[in-house]
Parts: C-alpha cells; structure tokens; sequence
C-alpha cells in the first residue's frame, strides 16, 4: 500500500518547526523533499499542513528522486547581464517546482535532474538536462 | 434561499469617471487620483457623498483601502468591502456590490482606485506583496511578466501560436487606442515592430507588456429603480462571477486554461446569454497572452484558437468582434490594477458616448478582470435597458 505513495519515505532532521522549515532543513540535508497524502495519495507541493486535494490531515514528508520534465520555460536577458532560463519542472513523482536550468536552449518537454545548491544563506533545487554534467 | 440569477437587471452603473491619466506628475498621490476620479464619478451620476452608504475599494500604496478613503471624502458607510484580489477587485466589487443592494445592506455603492505607481516608482506597484516564504522568488523570475512569459511558451508548445498572433493583439490595442484621446500610446505600431521590440521574457517583448501608467478610475451603483431617475442611461448588471485556484504561476495546473474558464460560463449562465449575445468586450490585457487566453476561457473561440482568431485585425476596429475599445492596458492606461477601466469602457459603449471608438448599437458588454499571476478572474456582464 505504501507503495502507492509517490517518493520514498524520509526521516524529518529532529526539531523542525512548520513545513516550510522542514523543506529547507531537508535541502540542507541534500535531500529534495515534498509531502504526499496517505489519504489520496496526491503529491503536494509547496509544503503545508493538509493535503490540499481532499483535506486529510495525513502529509507526510518523501524524498524526491529529483528527476523531471520541463513544463515550461522562459528566458529572461536583464539588461547588461547574463541571460537566464527560469523553467517550470514536473517532478516524476506528480509536483511541479519553479526554478533555473543551467541550459538557456532547453526546450519543453526535456527531460532534467535537480542539483542542490548553496545560494544566498540556503541550499536549493537548481536543474540541468539529464545524463548532462552532474 | 434566494438564486443568484435573480441578481439580473436588479441593479445599475449609474455613473463612471477616470482620474488623469498617463503621467501625473510628483506631487499626487495615489489617494489623490482615488479621490478625483471617486468625485468626477458620482458628478457623472448627479450623486453626492451624502448619498453615497456602500464604500469599495483596493489600493497597492495604502492599507484599509475604503477606511482611508472614507476618511478622504467624508464618506461614513454603512457598508464596506476592500476585496483583494489584485487587478480583478473591482470587477469583484461590483457583484459584491450588487448583492448588497439588492439585500437592503446599502442604496448607494462607490468603488473607487487610483494609483501614481509611474510618478512614484516609475515601474508596477504591486498590491501582491507579502511576508511568506516564497517557492518562486529565489529563482528570479521577473514577476509578473515571467509568468505570463510561461503560459505563453506553453500555449506556443501546445496549440502552434505563434509570436505574431501575440503580436496582433498588441497591434489591435494600439489601433483602438489611435480613436481614444484619453490614451497614453497613441502611436503608428505595426507587427514587425512588436516582432522586432526588446525581448524582456521569452517569448513576450516589451511591447506585448502593459503600459505603466499613472490613473484612477470609480464606478457607482444602485438599484435599477433608483437609477431611472438619475442623469445616466441605465447599464445594468445582468450577471458576474469569480474563480481563482492559485496565487502562483507555478500552482496553476495547466497554463493554457485559467480560472476564467469558469467565471466566463458561471456569468454568461447567470445573465442568461451566450459569448454570440456579446457586442463589445473588455479583457484585462496585462499581457498580450491574456487576451488570448481570456478569448478562448470566456467561449468566444475554441480552446487553442485564439491565435488564429485574432489573426487580419479580427480583433481591431472594424473586425470580428470588438475588444479593448480604449486601448486596454496595453495602450490606453495600466496603473497596476487595470480591472476598473474594464468597467467604465464597458458603460460608455453601453451608453452610446464612446466618440470615434464607439461600437454600434452596442447592447451587452463583457468585462473581464484578472489578478495576480492569471490567479484571479472575474467576468461581468453588462447590458442596456433593451436587455431587461
């Protein structure tokens, strides 16, 4: 039965406070988390306190593979710096993230992986194409 | 328990105004052009403050929106609502306002906006901001452009639109706005020139962006029976709806389809008509994807088919099916929260005092409002006294 609960399972570092402190402590941990329902069985993201697909009081904390596809991408050219492509990801495990992909060219549809990175005081979920440099 | 459908034709616009627009210059504030267009609004409907008990507003630049406004005119009501759903509240305010009206909670209904976020900042005020953790923001996405940026690479990805059906859009803007004195742009705009402007987020150029204005805009409302015997030629509410199901972009399920996919059909069953009863329509065109998003959600074409149907200025004067008469916000005035001029394009047509931009024998107008990030939606239809 388990099974059927998208991700796998993953031990909470002790202490935390509300889901989005879990989130981050996950990341610093190097693990990319998102909550699923044991009710519905949905993947929720971004973190909270119940499944926002049927109301249950049942989220409990997986980890995900990190692997996905692009949904949707954007370049972005600032004025006097370097272009970047913010992407919109669907997790295998049935979330979607907002974030960078190193390759500005990467088109609907690739398929990508999460590489966790320090930025600005916390760790986050950046992506490249899969089978790319890791 | 009462049906909402019983809310047709029970209630009226009876008076509409904007503030100055464009560029106003230091030295007003925003409260200031909430304040002229509130005033020039209830002058357009030979009303006075004392007649006015029912008080709506929203504002990016200052808290307890109505509170404060109340206090700026002398206004006391006894029924107040700062509905905050971004650029759509005013189209909020209106059927919030038109239940209370009906339920005896107030006679008189304002709903006023005013913003000088070009004077002040010279870029968007935005009424979004908050406190919370965000998802989206580390990963620096130029909000809110980005995120219509997104839907619009998807809608490409998706359905084969191309860049030059966005650019449509923004062309038939400009051309509607060259018949409007009151526009900010006013200037010769071709497709090649939308093709050829700086890419701010792929695929949107900054000419399928918004202006960034300065502006205010008010409505009033009362009973349809009262408003028989005031100045104006009644504009009836005849029906309104509103969905939202995200406040981020990254939330909303499938970008090609937005919340207006239910408002649009929720208004249109409420007022008994369909998108072929609908002479003029005015969609929040902060993005030149809005429109076709909104063409397609709100039933004018077939989910997919916007691109095309817009094509050969179907959209500009003269063609198919008249849109964004003022100029929307991509040519006309945008200070943030465009929703209001949804509403005042809506009566003048409906009034028949639109000058050269005026659609003939216009008898029902759609009014569509959109916030946040394609988050909230709101759809009013509006129509003249032969729709009663």
């Amino acid at each position: 039965m388990s099974s059927e609960v998208p991700g796998h399972a993953v031990v909470l570092p002790a202490h935390v406070g509300g889901p989005h402190a879990a989130y981050e402590a996950l990341l610093e941990n190097g693990v990319l988390g998102f909550q699923a329902c044991s009710a519905c069985r949905s993947a929720i993201f971004p973190p909270r306190l119940r499944c926002s697909a049927c109301g249950a009081d049942e989220l409990t904390w997986r980890a995900s593979a990190g692997r996905g596809t692009i949904y949707s991408t954007t370049v972005i050219a600032p004025r006097g710096r370097e272009a970047y492509a913010v992407v919109l990801v669907d997790l295998d495990e049935g979330y979607r993230l907002m974030s960078r992909v190193e390759d500005h060219a990467v088109a609907i549809g690739a398929r990508v992986a999460a590489e966790l990175s320090p930025r600005g005081g916390s760790t986050l979920p950046f992506f490249v194409p899969e089978g790319g440099d890791r | 328990m009462r049906r909402e459908w019983e809310l047709r034709g029970r209630t009226a616009i009876v008076g509409v105004a904007e503030s100055d627009l464009g560029e106003v210059g230091p030295g007003i504030t925003s409260l200031d052009l909430a304040e002229q267009a509130a005033g020039r609004a209830l002058d357009d409907a030979g009303l006075t403050i004392a007649d006015v008990d029912g008080l709506f507003s929203h504002s990016a630049f200052y808290g307890m929106p109505t509170v404060t406004l109340g206090e700026r005119m002398g206004i006391r009501p006894r029924y107040s609502d700062s509905t905050a759903t971004g650029g759509s509240s005013f189209l909020a305010h209106v059927r919030h306002a038109s239940a209370a009206i009906e339920a005896g909670m107030c006679e008189v209904a304002l709903i006023a906006y005013g913003s000088n976020q070009r004077s002040a900042s010279g870029g968007l005020v935005s009424s979004g901001q908050n406190h919370l953790p965000s998802y989206e923001t580390p990963f620096s996405p130029r909000l809110p452009v980005s995120a219509y940026a997104l839907a619009a690479a998807r809608h490409m990805y998706q359905f084969g639109t191309t860049r030059r059906h966005l650019a449509e859009v923004a062309v038939a803007a400009r051309r509607w706005a060259q018949l409007n004195p009151a526009a900010f742009e006013r200037g010769e705009l071709s497709i090649d020139d939308v093709l050829g402007s700086r890419m701010v987020s792929t695929p949107l150029t900054v000419r399928d962006c918004c202006l960034v204005t300065d502006g205010g805009g008010a409505v009033v409302m009362t009973s349809a029976e009262r408003a028989r015997d005031l100045r104006q030629p009644t504009v009836h509410y005849l029906g309104g709806a509103e969905a939202h199901w995200h406040v981020g972009v990254s939330q909303l399920d499938d970008l090609t389809v937005t919340p207006a996919s239910e408002s649009g059909p929720r208004a249109f069953e409420l007022a008994g008509l369909r998108p072929a009863d609908v002479d003029v329509v005015q969609l929040y065109d902060a993005f030149t994807i809005n429109t076709l998003l909104f063409l397609e959600d709100l039933g004018f074409c077939d989910k997919g088919e916007a691109g095309d149907f817009v094509s050969g200025g179907a959209i500009a004067p003269g063609g198919r099916l008249p849109v964004n008469t003022n100029g929307g916000g991509l040519s006309y005035c945008h200070p943030g929260m465009y929703g209001i001029f949804t509403l005042i394009e809506s009566a003048r047509q409906l009034r028949g005092e639109a000058g050269d931009r005026q659609v003939a024998g216009a008898r029902v107008a759609l009014a569509h409002g959109n916030g946040g990030m394609l988050s909230s939606q709101v759809t009013v239809l509006l129509g003249d006294a032969s729709t009663i």
